[in-house]
């Protein structure tokens, strides 16, 4: 099937993309991942090897800090996967059905969330959840449950969950078209062979249309996990730079983000902020290599 | 290998266009660009303030491109680096701004003959240590106080409180009768407890500028009474803020009270104009209590903004120009009465028409003027000070934490960097 | 159609689920929608009602519309999305496909290489980037922006497009090269065709973000004549706004342009998808 002369094509098809790549994304990101190998001493830039790294995990004030935005931002992938994917799939698996009426105006409405800005996002849900203007507590109180209504993002317990869930929210209309995308190109000649073994209905979901998805389902999650280590702007939308109430809402992104631009009186700080990117870097890095290693070369493709 | 000729090549005639625009504008039109944080005032630079200047100086044209103040910091500080920051900037106080000069980006205004329009008060915010070189104009500083609905006051037959005494049986009162929440103050946006909170009512405990500068000088702790008095006080607060004040952000508070549902606003100066426009009750102010009758009363009068010279600008001497205006009693008239609660800093006094911002500017002649207690040289180190007390002031408020156990958490933080606290 | 399609299902609790997830996915929207209509007062007072005589005012947006161009920057916006979805689709499948399709040597490192982009949020190398922008001379055009998206979706779509084109039967490319097509054209009469759905869930997914970016804008584009849409409409969403009519408007204004393209979008977006599946 190749052929032994040099093929050109490999090349023109391969050059555009790194090309613009290399100089517009990579170049400049490792020129800003370098800065976490200097410090600033007295105006000028000092090479300090991985001292950065050491303050990061070494000084308490730094330490805590970043532990506790890695474990908040485990607790806010874990509700995505948790309730952002499985719904997901179960409305890709409701519009997919072919006899359903008004498909198209389900699907295009659920996915209207997802096509908004997180400022609007941010606003509008503060704007719902605000105890003093009072459309969620009055709503719940038309229900006669008023006394389960809480000042939600303001409290320490409850605001990176009620976040967690905005953000599902908004993003719940991707993995619903991808895997819907994906149910659409089961060929039915799979389904019919099931159907004169009797599985049909909810079996045939679980049993033949959910392993011939599950790569999807692979990469939904993947996308996940990097989406949600590198998120940022949702909650500097909702709670400001700081996180608050007292930094129970604080992520990497945000940590990033506050110590690398600076905030209000505090200065931004290039080189410690490189080395907190760098180790998202390295969390995101682990994580895809154990998908691409460990998960997808154990998952079957099915070429249709 | 190819990109790269290509962007030198382009670089190259960027900069050689650049240079021939740059001797065109010197002779003809030079056009200024003004960076901010001060979104909220563009209608008035376009309406006023910009045509003010341009009928004086015809050949220098003006822009002013605001960015939202959460953003402001990071912008600038990128957009200097590369090189493509406007010719004049807005300067927020002390240390931003010193770090600027610092590394280079601002001018040393020192010789700019208007500068001699200011006090040594007024200049010491952007200002090296030593006092040597200024590096921007001071433009304006913000006073702290509690605006009220007098409408409420008056129906609830009220006095305007004068001692701590009389604040919290005002409170309680307004509390009683129910039909107002007694203080609109959130603690969801964090800096709002800490700046119309703590610093508001802190100079009467630490006797302005004398604790403020011991304080530096690492003759006083923030363990000390003076320093944790205020967090107790602050604790007290929290049962007179809205229900779910918890989640209540900035703009929330400054509807509440607008709209008439609350009766106690802690506020900033910078609030007049906008609650002036639409507010449809009459407002009053009243200074932070004192603790007993008769104490001198200490106000928070915050030198908040200035303007200094990009140093990489290509016009500097239209730059100049504009500064020197800035700094003329002109200029203080139209910001000072446009922008009322702004009080302009220049020698010459203005007189100001808005009714509270004479109140709260009255002040200044009653009591001793002091500025936010973290803003100058405390906040360099990480953690940084200021960031630290909203976090704190928040804590007091909703009673998560001790004041005592506030001060002795802020005191270590701080000694972890700052020399003179070890 | 099959038997098991026939077979009773609880269609009434179907569009119970749909609908009731419809609700909440347009409420919010709704909720910015009505009172960007209505007075100051009424927003707080009543924020479900709906606008009628009484209340009704367009305030909001008077004050919007006096503060800028807002036709020239939805232009801006678009130009900016439309140019960058073209590049990123174009140069994104050819990548992929070449990755998909050649063994070649390095295969292995330039896909690796290729998806570092989606690890490190490219935020961080603004100042790199803007070095690059200003001594290009590109500051302040819309190319600036363009480029940065292109570049930002570019690994993205590689990762997402090469695993679909991988499931292309290998058949119909043996076969058309027996019949002597060149390698580009079975790129683009075969292989493309069949992964539109694959292109149509790449074009959605980096769509949104470019609209709704705020970042590059302010920092590499921030002039009058190449402000974009969220970029215009940020003036009023700043800390310190109290102006809930005109935050209202501009979120409205912002929002309902993208309402307008997805509505348009999604109608090729489902027909791409479905073609897909039938073949």
């Amino acid at each position: 099937m190749q052929k032994p002369r040099t093929r050109w094509h490999i090349l023109v098809f391969l050059a555009p993309a790194v090309l613009i790549y290399t100089a517009v994304m990579i170049f400049p990101l490792f020129n800003t991942l370098r800065l976490a190998l200097y410090s600033k001493i007295d105006q000028e830039r000092v090479y300090t090897g991985l001292q950065n790294f050491q303050t990061l995990f070494g000084d308490p004030i730094w330490s805590e800090q970043f532990w506790n935005a890695l474990g908040n931002n485990f607790w806010f992938f874990l509700i995505h996967m948790l309730v952002q994917n499985p719904i997901g799939i179960a409305l890709a698996a409701l519009l997919s059905h072919p006899r359903l009426r008004f498909a198209a105006l389900y699907r295009s409405a659920i996915f209207i969330p997802t096509i908004l800005s997180f400022v609007i996002v941010g606003f509008a849900w503060k704007l719902i959840l605000s105890p003093i203007w009072g459309i969620a507590p009055s709503m719940l109180d038309a229900v006669g449950l008023k006394s389960l209504f809480a000042p939600w993002l303001g409290k320490e317990e409850y605001a990176l969950t009620t976040l967690a869930l905005i953000s599902v929210w908004q993003f719940v209309g991707i993995p619903m078209m991808l895997i819907y995308a994906a149910l659409l190109t089961i060929p039915e000649e799979i389904l019919e062979a099931g159907e004169i073994d009797g599985i049909t209905g909810m079996s045939a979901f679980w049993k033949i249309k959910l392993p011939l998805i599950l790569p999807s389902i692979g990469i939904i999650s993947i996308l996940t996990f990097v989406g949600n280590f590198n998120a940022f702007d949702l909650i500097y939308a909702a709670q400001g730079a700081l996180a608050g109430p007292d930094f129970s809402t604080d992520i990497l992104g945000t940590f990033m983000y506050r110590t690398f631009f600076g905030f209000q009186l505090q200065l931004g700080d290039p080189h410690m902020g490189a080395a907190i990117a760098g180790a998202m870097f390295a969390i995101i890095l682990v994580g895809v290599c154990i998908y691409l290693f460990g998960i997808q070369t154990r998952m079957r493709r099915y070429q249709l | 290998m190819k990109q790269k000729f290509m962007s030198k090549a382009l670089a190259a005639t960027a900069l050689a266009s650049g240079v021939l625009l740059g001797a065109a504008a010197s002779a003809e039109n030079v056009t200024l660009t003004i960076e901010s944080w001060r979104n909220d005032d563009l209608t008035l630079w376009q309406d006023k303030i910009i045509p003010a200047f341009e009928a004086k100086h015809p050949g220098i044209k003006v822009k002013f491109t605001p960015s939202a103040p959460a953003e402001y910091n990071a912008v600038l500080n990128s957009k200097l680096e590369a090189g493509s920051a406007g010719d004049l900037i807005t300067c927020r106080p002390f240390d931003a701004s010193l770090a600027l000069y610092e590394a280079g980006r601002l001018s040393n205004l020192a010789d700019l003959a208007a500068m001699g329009n200011f006090s040594d008060v007024a200049k010491s915010a952007w200002q090296t240590d030593d006092g040597s070189a200024s590096f921007c104009v001071p433009m304006a500083s913000v006073i702290h106080g509690f605006i009220y609905n007098k409408e409420a006051f008056a129906e609830l037959e009220l006095a305007v409180p004068e001692t701590e005494e009389e604040f919290f049986a005002a409170l309680e009162k307004i509390r009683e009768d129910g039909s107002y929440i007694p203080m609109a103050m959130g603690t969801n946006d964090q800096w709002e407890a800490a700046t119309m909170g703590y610093n508001n009512i802190g100079p009467n405990y630490w006797k302005g500028e004398e604790g403020r500068l011991a304080l530096i000088a690492g003759e006083q702790k923030l363990t000390d009474e003076a320093w944790v008095a205020p967090y107790e006080t602050l604790a007290k607060w929290g049962p007179y803020l809205g229900d779910g004040f918890e989640a209540q952000t900035y703009p929330d508070s400054q509807n509440l009270f607008t709209l008439g549902r609350a009766a106690i606003y802690p506020a900033g100066s910078w609030e007049i104009s906008g609650f002036n426009t639409q507010a449809d009750f009459e407002m009053g102010a009243f200074k932070p209590p004192v603790q007993a009758a008769g104490d001198t009363c200490y106000i928070s009068d915050h030198t908040d903004i200035g303007i200094g010279m990009n140093a990489a600008t290509a016009n500097p001497e239209a730059a100049k120009t504009f500064l020197s205006w800035v700094a003329s009693p002109e200029f203080a008239s139209i910001f000072g009465n446009a922008l009322p609660g702004f009080f302009p800093l220049s020698k010459t006094p203005v007189e100001l028409s808005d009714p509270l911002a004479k109140e709260f500017v009255s002040w200044r002649g009653e009591c001793e003027s002091t500025i936010r207690s973290t803003y100058q040289i405390l906040s360099r180190g990480t953690p940084n000070l200021e960031n630290e007390t909203w976090g704190a002031s928040v804590a007091a408020i909703k009673g998560a934490s001790a004041p005592a156990d506030l001060g002795k958490e802020l005191q270590s933080g701080l000694a972890s960097w700052y020399a003179p606290q070890q | 159609m099959s038997s098991a399609r026939k077979r009773p299902f609880n269609t009434l609790a179907m569009h119970g689920a749909l609908i009731l997830y419809t609700l909440i996915a347009l409420f919010p929207v709704f909720v910015i929608l009505i009172n960007s209509f209505k007075t100051r007062k009424k927003i707080f007072r009543e924020p479900l009602a709906l606008p009628d005589a009484e209340s009704f005012s367009l305030v909001g947006y008077q004050t919007v519309l006096k503060q800028g161009d807002f036709f020239l920057y939805f232009q801006n916006s678009l130009i900016v999305t439309v140019a960058s979805l073209a590049l990123v689709l174009l140069f994104g499948a050819m990548a992929a496909f070449a990755l998909s399709e050649y063994r070649f040597r390095g295969n292995l490192l330039m896909g690796l290489y290729l998806a570092l982009g989606i690890m490190i949020p490219i935020r961080i190398g603004t100042v790199a980037i803007l070095d690059l922008m200003v001594s290009t001379g590109l500051v302040n055009t819309l190319w600036a922006l363009i480029l940065v998206y292109t570049a930002q979706g570019l690994p993205l779509a590689v990762f997402i497009l090469s695993e679909f084109m991988r499931q292309v039967s290998n058949d119909l490319k043996d076969a058309a090269r027996i019949d002597g097509l060149s390698e580009y054209t079975i790129f683009g009469r075969i292989v493309l065709p069949l992964v539109r759905p694959a292109l149509a869930t790449v074009a959605v997914f980096n769509m949104i973000p470019i609209w709704n970016d705020l970042w590059f804008p302010l920092i590499l584009a921030p002039a009058e004549e190449v402000k974009t849409l969220t970029l215009g409409s940020q003036v009023f969403i700043g800390q310190f706004v109290t102006d809930w009519n005109a935050v209202l408007s501009a979120l409205s204004m912002a929002i309902l342009p993208v309402l307008l393209l997805y509505v348009i979008f999604s109608r090729q977006l489902i027909r791409g998808l479905t073609s897909g599946a039938v073949k």
